[in-house]
């Protein structure tokens, strides 16, 4: 096992969502296709998880929402990133998320939206793609 | 990419993002982070150290987020680098010591940063102690350093704190513990957290029994404070507990312990260059390779070829 440069990942749960057991699940795969991953716990505002990624320094913010209030909450979130010049951080979204506002969603930088019983590797696969491309 | 002098200007006037940008460097051990840490090591040796240590689940990280909450009270910025284990499997980690800090992650005068160990021993990374460093130069008052879970012997939080906080809870062990080496002798402040349940009580008699026996090394007698960090609980006593220690050791004790830091520091230097300097000359001559293949044949064994190696080169030393 050598340990090089590793992927850190933020996995973050924006809102008021009562339970996490598929943010923790995602969490767990990322982990063990051998990324660093930094959980946040529930609750969280925009402005708690962009400044958890930009003190951890991570590559990806993966939000996990089922409330409803993503189209509150992401604009809100990426615009933060923005504004502290974390526009290079790779986001994407899983969660309940009704198909008719990806494409909102995509239009303000969320590069994909997943919805539940997707594979756990199609989630790391589309890390590790995005991630190159962005190099 | 930002260079290294945009760094350490960036490190030196606080800026969250150079901080952050900074320790990944150093973490990810490229060649220019020796660098970096040699142009910010004038800068350091200001913040108070603190290590929290303990084993898994006795309440390390909820203590640390209280903890800085009363350090904030009183107007002291702070550090945390918080230590998880890497899988030795697929080197991944999940590093959950934030969930415990939630609240403190918008504050300012706080900078939270989550290490995994990528393979290191002792309860702490490599990366560990220049990523103090790098908080320290930054101008945080204090930096709180969180091991890994740590059982009996991981005590590498001795080379890198002044104050080492030894945190324990109720029904972990019962005296033939308290008894043992290692962690039980690194504590300057012993903490019996969960102090809601049952045994407490029973919990810091053999902890201060323990202590009682002590052979008296230092003037400084290592107290015993019951919290609940849940509630907030004993933390404002923790707190003066270890106020009292930073100036017990500014008071003369902390020379001693800066100078065998350093000394280790330094022999630990020693020991990787040199290290790294043979072994990249006997790969680049191939040689390596062959002498894995003697010691395989048992021509040979692991310790006398490395002393043949050594006496070889040291005789060239000399002579050249």
């Amino acid at each position: 096992m050598s340990f090089g440069k590793r992927i850190r990942v933020v996995v973050a749960k924006p809102g008021l969502d009562s339970h996490d057991r598929g943010a923790k699940i995602v969490a767990r795969a990322f982990r063990d296709a051998g990324m660093e991953v930094i959980y946040t716990g529930l609750r969280q505002t925009p402005e708690q998880i962009v400044e958890t990624a930009l003190q951890e320094d991570v590559d990806v913010i993966a939000l996990s929402i089922l409330s409803g209030a993503h189209l509150t909450l992401f604009p809100k979130i990426m615009e933060l990133l923005k504004r502290k010049g974390l526009d290079d951080v790779l986001v994407f979204a899983g969660g309940i998320i009704p198909k008719e506002d990806v494409p909102n969603l995509k239009k303000i930088g969320i590069a994909e939206v997943f919805g539940s019983g997707t594979r756990t590797d199609t989630l790391v696969k589309f890390i590790r793609e995005n991630m190159r491309k962005r190099k | 990419m930002t260079n290294i002098e945009q760094l350490i200007d960036g490190v030196l006037k606080g800026d969250r993002r150079f901080i952050a940008k900074t320790i990944t460097l150093i973490e990810n051990d490229l060649p220019e982070s020796q660098r970096l840490v040699s142009l910010l090591y004038p800068n350091t040796g200001k913040a108070h150290i603190m290590g929290i240590t303990g084993p898994p689940g006795s309440g390390k990280s909820t203590l640390i987020q209280k903890l800085v909450e009363e350090l904030r009270r009183r107007r002291k910025t702070v550090g945390v680098v918080a230590v998880d284990p890497s899988s030795p499997f697929t080197g991944g980690a999940f590093l959950g010591d934030r969930v415990r800090m939630q609240e403190l992650s918008t504050d300012e005068g706080v900078f939270i940063r989550s290490m995994a160990t990528r393979g290191s021993v002792g309860a702490l990374a490599k990366a560990t102690k220049d990523a103090v460093k790098v908080l320290d130069a930054s101008g945080k008052d204090v930096v709180v350093v969180e091991t890994v879970g740590a059982g009996q012997s991981e005590v590498e939080i001795v080379k890198v704190a002044h104050t080492i906080v030894v945190v324990l809870a109720p029904g972990l062990g019962d005296d033939i513990q308290a008894i043992k080496a290692g962690i039980m002798e690194i504590g300057d402040i012993f903490v019996v957290n969960k102090a809601d349940r049952e045994n407490v009580n029973k919990a810091m008699i053999d902890i201060e029994a323990m202590l009682n026996m002590n052979p008296e090394r230092e003037k400084w007698k290592p107290p015993v404070v019951k919290t609940t960090a849940i509630t907030g609980e004993g933390i404002t006593e923790l707190l003066d507990k270890i106020d009292q220690h930073r100036k017990y050791l500014e008071a003369g004790a902390i020379d001693t312990r800066r100078r065998r830091r350093v000394e280790t520091e330094l022999v630990e230097a020693i020991k990787e260059k040199v290290a790294e300097a043979i072994v990249d000359d006997l790969k680049k001559k191939g040689e390596l390779d062959k002498l894995v293949q003697k010691i395989l044949e048992k021509e040979t064994d692991p310790y006398s070829a490395a002393g043949l190696l050594l006496a070889k080169r040291l005789k060239r030393f000399k002579t050249g």
